[in-house]
């Protein structure tokens, strides 16, 4: 294997890696957000918002991270999965804008009108960036109609087809039961064992779609299974992301509620290796013509001295980002407090 | 319309509306390290106040600086596929180094820095305080660094030809260290440290004209005039290196600035005027040798005109003469009023000259115009090409959008533009007058949700 070739996958780890921590850590914020609406009190609202009120925007820069990283090391795949879905970009920009926009107005004024508004932008949007996120990474997939000189048009209606549709969903579930537990390592009292009860039917819900979903999965995206087939070995990772599965579901039923968030960014992050398995090494699909018109990470790289550049830039960067970020998280460890300075 | 022009249009709204909020961020960063670092020396509580009322502001800006900054993220994707492919692999690397070295430390202690007060040590906060500033200065090093490769690209070579050509990078420090990189970061970051200042000077003049939270009032005055009258000067310094800059790497922009079509020695520097694209001639007030004098240090020598650049390859002349003039319109007010502050402050008489102080409520919209039109001058100046002497505009765009798709998204943006600009507006105007005391709300919250929830049985 070449230096370039190298370095090529090494990016296509870093896409990776930026992509499991967008999800793993936005993920719980988006659940959250989805669940906000059906706490009922202002109270409850406010330690909901504020469970998340710290972190969240340091958990979004990863979404930053990733379409950034995209452009760095494959601009081929940046200009053609963004400009291809235009119209799903602007939904995802909109809901983006919305959901910040709801955590940082909402607590600023007392009127009840105003917060209930807020409330519920807050929540539409967190499930449309949950949905519209599954819905791309579904369309990535499924693969679309790319021509030789990669590009295309996708129009909103035409990225609205079953499977994604059904990857959209499963990522909202994913995402909610993702928040729930959260929700219930951040609260104490009367509202965890409420918490302790959507956790329950959340686990149940995303049980299902994700059972249809790998269904599906198996049924209709062969090409998605074709690498397992080729090197059984890989099936032992969609062994892993079952067991870790099953694990929140143990470890709920125990009261672990640690363990199973634990157990549910395993979950998440092998989810993501799973779509990598499959995928690899094509990051957008060709339905016309996978073989000759698909962008993978060979053809749709940076030079190699951009390539070790960002290498460089990663090595230095983002031990720094973790090592911060997890002294961020342990300042604000432990059940949510509201007091004058929060949301 | 086309797709080109709808691009540059949805591009100069979600750039020109985004720019109102990121300088205002760096600007007020600054502020909160001086405010915050006094408190850490002095202890005294006035401090610590000032610091946690630009706290909440910050917070204000920061958040919808940081939603309408993810619009950037996808822009160039979106609409600019063509473009984008062409200089991913310069650009690449800039964009890495500011989500990594600079986005996670601003959103990262940011939290801290808001949420934190009760939870860290004093200096650890500051600390906080300090990343956040950090973060925000660094972003603009890193974006204005890629934008000044555009206007004057080094360090790369162009392989291949027509829609696959590609730019791509051969010595990565001068791509960083491109001719007009360090002179354009300096003058962006001057520009939104004024921001900020001006800001909070008007803020502060508003509590003296009221007179409401008087040493509150006065402190940040002091602090934010001396800094302006610091600011304002370093600023004419680095605005004469970057005309000295586009003079020698973009004489059509320059040229255009100065609205000048001939080349002759003792070249006029114009004062105030109109640019008849018509007729190309100029009318107003000009200095005679003016512009020779400044980029050349001598009078005789002269400046390029845009006779000696190929008709298809000017940018609109009145438009980029205009900003660039309103911008300097802009500096002289800035400099004017924070003179007559410091004088009237010195002898003590600020709260008496209500004239002034009205004055330094208006000049918060200065830098805040200087920024908008600068950048206009900056980018209108550099067309017709998107990547000077590389790609013009025309050739960046997507071409699997369409003109109905745009239409759509510019008026999403526009209406979400206008909403957020209303509601920041409001809230900000809230904020400023509640004031810097922590004064609880006036009507506590009603917990309207209370009366609903009934408790039924166990739960």
């Amino acid at each position: 294997m070449n230096i370039t070739a190298g370095l090529e996958i090494f990016w296509y780890l870093v896409v990776g890696l930026a992509m499991i921590a967008y999800t793993v850590l936005d993920g719980f914020d988006l659940g959250v957000g989805i669940l906000h609406p059906f706490a009922k009190t202002d109270v409850e609202r406010r330690t909901f918002l504020n469970a998340i009120g710290p972190v969240w925007d340091g958990n979004e820069v990863w979404f930053v991270i990733v379409g950034g990283a995209l452009f760095a090391g494959f601009p081929e795949v940046y200009a053609t999965s963004f400009s291809s879905f235009y119209n799903l970009c602007m939904c995802l920009i909109a809901a983006l804008i919305f959901r910040a926009a709801a955590i940082e107005f909402r607590s600023q004024k007392p009127s009840p009108k105003w917060r209930t508004t807020w409330d519920m932008v807050f929540a539409i949007a967190s499930l449309a960036i949950a949905f519209l996120i599954g819905l791309g990474l579904g369309n990535l997939v499924e693969g679309i109609p790319l021509d030789a000189n990669h590009d295309l048009q996708t129009h909103l209606f035409s990225t609205l087809r079953p499977y994604p549709v059904l990857v959209g969903i499963m990522a909202v579930s994913l995402f909610t039961m993702h928040g729930a537990i959260f929700l219930v390592m951040k609260t104490e009292g009367h509202l965890q064992k409420k918490l302790m009860k959507w956790t329950k039917s959340a686990i149940g819900i995303f049980i299902f779609w994700y059972a249809v979903t790998t269904w599906a999965t198996f049924i209709y995206m062969p090409h998605m299974v074709a690498r397992m087939k080729e090197e059984p070995w890989l099936f032992l990772v969609g062994v892993f992301a079952l067991l870790a599965i099953l694990n929140i579901l143990r470890e709920e039923s125990r009261k672990n509620y640690g363990w199973a968030f634990i157990s549910s960014c395993v979950g998440i992050a092998v989810f993501v290796a799973l779509f990598g398995i499959g995928t690899y090494p094509v990051l957008i699909r060709s339905e016309i013509d996978p073989a000759a018109n698909s962008l993978t990470i060979f053809n749709a790289s940076s030079s190699t001295l951009t390539l070790e550049v960002l290498m460089i830039i990663v090595i230095i960067g983002v031990p720094a980002v973790i090592g911060y970020g997890i002294w961020i998280y342990r300042i604000f460890r432990g059940k949510v407090r509201l007091g004058a300075s929060s949301y | 319309m086309d797709v080109v022009l709808l691009s540059r249009i949805q591009f100069a709204v979600n750039i020109g509306f985004h720019y109102i909020y990121p300088p205002l961020s760096i600007g007020l960063g600054l502020l909160l390290v001086i405010m915050e670092g006094m408190y850490m020396k002095t202890k005294n509580p006035l401090y610590k106040q000032m610091t946690k009322f630009w706290v909440k502001v910050f917070a204000l800006t920061f958040a919808i600086g940081v939603a309408t900054g993810l619009v950037q993220l996808f822009a160039f994707g979106t609409n600019w596929a063509r473009y984008s492919r062409f200089v991913g692999d310069v650009f690449g690397s800039a964009l890495a180094a500011e989500g990594i070295f600079a986005f996670f430390l601003e959103a990262g202690f940011l939290g801290v820095m808001l949420f934190g007060w009760d939870r860290v040590r004093p200096s650890m906060h500051y600390f906080a305080t300090i990343c956040v500033a950090a973060g925000a200065h660094f972003s603009a090093l890193w974006i204005v660094v890629a934008n000044s490769w555009m206007q004057t690209p080094a360090g790369h070579k162009v392989i291949g030809v027509g829609d696959q050509a590609r730019a791509v990078v051969t010595d990565f420090w001068a791509m960083i260290f491109n001719p007009s990189a360090v002179d354009r970061v300096i003058h962006v970051v001057l520009g939104c440290w004024l921001a900020g200042i001006f800001f909070a000077i008007s803020v502060a003049a508003y509590y003296m004209l009221k007179k409401k939270f008087e040493p509150f009032a006065r402190m940040t005055m002091k602090i934010g005039l001396i800094a302006a009258a610091i600011a304002l000067v370093l600023q004419l310094i680095s605005a004469d290196r970057s005309a000295l800059i586009v003079a020698k790497y973009q004489p059509s922009k320059l040229a255009a600035m100065e609205g000048i079509y001939k080349t002759e020695p003792r070249t006029p520097m114009s004062l105030i005027g109109w640019v008849d694209e018509e007729t190309r001639t100029f009318k107003g007030i000009s200095i005679p040798g003016g512009l020779s004098l400044l980029v050349h240090r001598d009078l005789e020598t002269p400046v390029t005109g845009l006779d000696q650049i190929p008709e298809e390859n000017w940018p609109r002349i009145n438009t980029v003469f205009q900003s660039y003039h309103l911008m300097i319109y802009m500096w002289c007010f800035m400099a004017l009023v924070t003179i007559l502050g410091l004088f009237y402050l010195w002898k003590k008489k600020l709260s008496a000259k209500r004239w002034v102080l009205r004055a330094l409520v208006l000049s918060v919209l200065c830098p805040q115009i200087a920024n908008q039109v600068g950048w206009i001058t900056a980018e209108l100046g550099r067309q017709p090409w998107i990547v000077w002497g590389l790609m013009k505009t025309s050739q960046g765009t997507s071409t699997s959008i369409n003109a109905n798709q745009l239409v759509g998204s510019l008026t999403m943006f526009t209406v979400i533009y206008i909403l957020l600009f209303t509601l920041f507006i409001f809230l900000l105007d809230r904020k400023i007058k509640n004031g810097p005391e922590d004064v609880p709300e006036e009507m506590p919250y009603r917990d309207v949700y209370q009366m609903k929830v009934k408790p039924k049985g166990a739960s």
